[in-house]
């Protein structure tokens, strides 16, 4: 699809932590909102979010709890720990970091060298 | 800290797995819900909404389990679920499950016996301390014994040893006070004790300071065992006074429970200083017969190797000093515990141990062919998990569990079965007059072993379908049914199942080939008749008999036993009659024109008794030429010899010629050949033709005899005659009597166990080739009911059907029972050397061989080809 691009290796938890990060969200929630905040360009398979979820909540950086949602459904919500918190700045860091030096890799011009 | 956080959640999830699944299926459930919502206020219809919800949700069991892993722990929860799924597959097949079991429990429990006495007189060391470092000397003609002298010798000049102690065997009667009875111990030197660092458990022991010279020590330790049996935990028994041989001797003490002496097999009753033998035995350095073995602890930084250098430049330097009286080999140093037996014994075990092993093997091969069956009957439930987004990878996981989780419950119920069998083993008493003991109680070790053994064959035979999954195409298998190609080309399970009848028939022949070496046995020439022969041994010297009261009361006992009714002839042998106890002297000889009478020049080195006038006629041995001996062939006249055959051909030229001629004894004594007997058997049934010499026991007297009675009357009645007639001439002789026949067990006894061995293998080997075909023959059946069905609906006639149902399964039978046929030949080279004539060129046993492949076949083939005969093509057409 045009305008959509592959997650990174590594980057679903980054984004997941992203999400939860503006407030408790379930799964499908979850997949909503990284949808809305990278104005659908980023797509994730919708099944492959629970093993990440499962993942950050065995690391500590997430913690789970039953309620009902705004559909009067069962469901799971996930929020970030204090540690979750401390990692997504952490990780944000890095990753601007990172995007800063490859774009201005990738901006270099020839006589720049 | 995470260790443990990891560790609690995976209890947890090992504990409330279903909660957890319940919870992951829910919110797995309410994402789909949630899309469903979504696509339902778009337009969609509920149901429409949901099945696309679910689509797009993508592989729902294995994001599962993804899900499994990333919680972690998975690999053990796995392991359960796995564990679960296999016990629920084989509670479906029973008839299976039961074989597979079965047969690994017989593979595994023959396994874990022989491992058993593999530790128990092989690997286990002699519970004493720093056992490591203990030697025994063995002689390069494979006897222990030495003499007394030598031992000494050998003791104060060798630089080798810390400390060198000696035991000899002890016979005696003992008399607590009301009754002599006979009792079997060790006779050791003063420092036995103190060179093997244990201490007593009552009492103390004797030691080097107690000695001064001949009989000057007269204590007695008491082994547990005996003190327990005997003495019934009597701790006041330190201090008394006990009669051995008529001589007085005060018990001192109790050795500690797990010693029993220094010979593996054999526990003594007690044990006396060496010093109080008989003087002639101790004081004769020609005399072997005094210490069985020399041993004692290697000095820290001392070599084997090194230690055997010196002991032989002793022994070399003895012989320079003593050159007629010497008469030793080469000696090398083996660990303490089996001492001259080490050689053979653990040729034999580590032979039982290859044979189990392949067994195991055989079995292993029958499983694997098997299981490949059982998971190609389950191809289409293997296409179908493959198809619903299962690994491969976690489908062998599972087999590869179900093989562990038959080969655990086999190998339990193998290890339970050989618990038993080496408890009886160990209660075990072979021989009622000897204190044999087999010492194989079974031990972390074996258990350790057995649990080996069982994994590693399971993921032997595990591995074996293998191929065949990772071959699987689910799309195929589940369109057309499980494939009909079995039977084109040569697989695996045909390659198995050769190996398997291979390894069997390699069993069947060497048990054979080792039944009819013994059945040999027992009917064989051994130069002289031993039934209808009653052996009658009497000690003089446990009497109070010595020097020359012996001959007079000996000549009057064979006169008084020749007086009983039924008695034919009587004669009378010094020490051991020939293959009694598989004792027996051999001496240096040398022939008449001889001077240098060195070890080197000796001429043989012939087998030596001392016998009565009559003994031949007794043992009906037969005189080829010349003379028995006299009466008058006594200490005054010329010394005389009677010899076999082996001997005169040796020595004299031939047998016909030899009687008048001369030949030198050890000491250069001329002794005059006055007859030739016919060869025979002396110390062991497997020996070859050995040169024996019979010398007039008149010249040489000695204590310890045997009585041969040739009698046709009833054994037990002819003993009670025998023993009431000889108390009439003194009520105090120790007697003890046996036929000849029973004394042989004896020395027919390493072939005995050798056959049995190999007849049990043997016939393991036999069911596993049973199961093997009748598994293969089955399948191959039950496989092509269909096309038979067609067959016989066509025309076909029986034998037809039958050979395309069963033709393949005896075309492999034949291909591996050939095979089996020749291996068996090669490897049954090594059993003539352990069972008397075991000869693999014997037409009965190749005759017997292919006889009972064939027959297993047809045995293991019966109910197939019944089934394949009873096809009702009408009624198998309808159904399908």
């Amino acid at each position: 699809m045009p305008g959509q691009a592959q997650l990174l290796p590594g980057t679903l938890d980054l984004l997941i932590l992203k999400a939860v990060s503006l407030g408790p969200l379930h799964g499908y929630g979850i997949l909503l909102r990284i949808g809305q905040i990278s104005e659908r360009a980023l797509v994730i398979e919708q099944g492959a979010l629970y093993p990440a979820l499962f993942r950050l909540v065995r690391q500590g950086l997430l913690k789970a709890s039953w309620g009902t949602s705004e559909n009067n459904r069962r469901a799971k919500f996930y929020e970030l720990t204090a540690l979750g918190r401390k990692r997504l700045r952490e990780e944000t860091d890095g990753w601007n970091r990172l995007a800063a030096a490859i774009a201005s890799a990738l901006a270099a011009e020839p006589e720049g060298i | 800290m995470k260790f443990l956080a990891y560790l609690r959640s995976l209890a947890a999830r090992f504990f409330h797995r279903s909660q957890t699944e319940n919870d992951m299926e829910e919110e797995l459930r309410s994402h789909i819900q949630h899309r469903a919502d979504d696509l339902e206020h778009s337009g969609l219809a509920r149901a429409a909404a949901e099945r696309r919800a679910r689509i797009e949700f993508g592989g729902h069991q294995r994001f599962k389990e993804e899900c499994y892993e990333a919680l972690g722990g998975t690999f053990i929860e796995t392991l359960v679920q796995d564990v679960r799924f296999s016990l629920r597959v084989l509670r479906k097949s029973p008839g299976f499950t039961v074989v597979a079991i079965l047969t690994l429990a017989l593979a595994i429990g023959a396994n874990a016996v022989v491992f058993g006495v593999l530790n128990g007189l092989i690997l286990r060391p002699l519970n004493v301390p720093q056992s490591e470092s203990l030697y025994g000397t063995e002689y390069g003609d494979g006897s222990g014994w030495q003499s007394y002298l030598n031992y000494r010798d050998l003791r104060d000049r060798n630089r080798s040893f810390d400390g060198l102690a000696a035991w000899n065997f002890a016979f005696v009667a003992l008399d607590t006070g009301n009754h002599p009875f006979r009792a079997s111990g060790f006779a050791v030197t003063g420092n036995y004790f103190d060179v093997l660092r244990i201490q007593p458990y009552l009492g103390r022991f004797f030691r080097n300071q107690d000695e001064h010279g001949p009989n000057s020590a007269p204590y007695l330790v008491l082994s547990y065992g005996y003190w327990h049996s005997r003495f019934q935990d009597d701790r006041g028994v330190v201090g008394r006074v006990v009669r051995l041989n008529k001589h007085p001797f005060t018990i001192i003490g109790v050795a500690p429970p797990g010693f029993r002496g220094t010979l593996l097999f054999v526990s003594p009753d007690f044990f006396m200083p060496i010093v109080n033998q008989d003087e002639s035995v101790m004081n004769t350095r020609g005399r072997n017969d005094a210490v069985f073995e020399a041993f004692g602890h290697l000095r820290p930084g001392v070599t084997p190797a090194q230690a055997i250098a010196d002991v032989n430049a002793v022994g070399a330097d003895l012989r320079k000093t003593y050159p007629k009286e010497f008469g030793q080999k080469s000696c090398s140093l083996s660990p303490v515990g089996l001492s001259a037996f080490g050689r053979p014994v653990r040729a034999f075990v580590a032979g039982l141990m290859l044979l189990a092993g392949l067994i195991l093997l055989a079995a292993c091969a029958n499983l694997g062919s098997l299981f490949a069956a059982h998971a190609s009957d389950r191809s289409r439930e293997v296409a179908l998990r493959l198809a619903l987004g299962s690994s491969r990878s976690r489908i062998l996981r599972q087999l590869l569990t179900e093989a562990v989780v038959i080969s655990l419950a086999g190998g339990a119920v193998g290890l339970l079965g050989s618990v038993a069998l080496l408890g009886r083993l160990s209660m075990w008493q072979p021989f009622p007059r000897a204190p044999i003991h087999v010492p194989v109680t079974p031990d972390a070790t074996v258990y350790a072993v057995a649990l080996g053994l069982a994994l590693v064959s399971g993921f032997l035979f595990g591995i074996v379908p293998v191929r065949q999954v990772l071959r699987t195409d689910p799309y195929l298998i589940v369109k057309a049914g499980p494939s009909g190609r079995f039977g084109r080309r040569i697989s695996v399970r045909d390659a198995l199942l050769v190996l398997q009848i291979a390894i069997c028939a390699v069993l069947v022949t060497s048990s054979m080939v080792a039944v009819r070496g013994l059945a040999r046995s027992l009917y064989d020439n051994f130069g002289f008749e031993p039934r209808n022969t009653m052996l009658v041994n009497v000690n003089l010297g446990m009497a109070g008999y010595s020097g020359a009261t012996l001959p007079d009361m000996q000549k009057r006992m064979i006169g008084a036993m020749e007086t009983i009714p039924g008695v034919e002839r009587v004669g009378l042998v010094n020490n051991y009659p020939p293959l009694v106890y598989a004792a027996g002297s051999r001496v240096n000889v040398f022939k008449d024109e001889t001077r240098d009478l060195s070890q080197s020049n000796a001429a043989a080195m012939p087998f030596r008794y001392d016998v009565s006038p009559g003994y031949f006629g007794a043992a009906q041995t037969s005189l080829l030429a010349g003379r028995d001996f006299t009466w008058h062939d006594d200490n005054p006249a010329p010394r005389v010899a009677v010899v076999n055959r082996a001997f005169a051909d040796k020595l004299l030229g031939s047998e016909t010629n030899a009687v008048g001629k001369y030949y030198r004894m050890w000491d250069g004594t001329r002794v005059q050949v006055v007859g030739v007997v016919e060869d025979g058997k002396y110390l062991s049934l497997t020996e070859d033709r050995q040169p024996a010499m019979f010398l007039p026991f008149l010249q040489s007297p000695s204590s310890q005899v045997y009585l041969v009675a040739r009698s046709r009357r009833d054994p037990q009645e002819l003993a009670a005659a025998i023993r009431s007639r000889l108390r009439e001439l003194d009520a105090g002789l120790p007697l003890e009597t046996g036929t000849w026949n029973s004394l042989l067990d004896v020395v027919r006894f390493p072939s005995r166990v050798a056959t049995v061995s190999l007849g049990v293998l043997g016939m393991m080997g036999a069911m596993l080739s049973i199961t093997g075909i009748f598994g293969m023959a089955a399948y191959s059946v039950s496989r092509r009911l269909k096309e038979l069905g067609i067959r016989l609906a066509l025309g076909a006639q029986r034998h037809e059907v039958l050979q395309a149902a069963l033709g393949r399964a005896f075309k492999l039978l034949a291909l591996g029972s050939a095979a089996g046929l020749i291996l068996g030949m090669l490897a049954s080279q090594v059993l003539a050397s352990i069972v008397y004539q075991a000869t693999p060129r014997d037409p009965l046993v190749l005759a017997g061989v292919v006889l009972a492949m064939l027959l297993l076949g047809l045995m293991a083939t019966w109910i197939p080809a019944q089934r394949a005969l009873s096809i009702d093509p009408v009624r198998l057409l309808r159904e399908e």
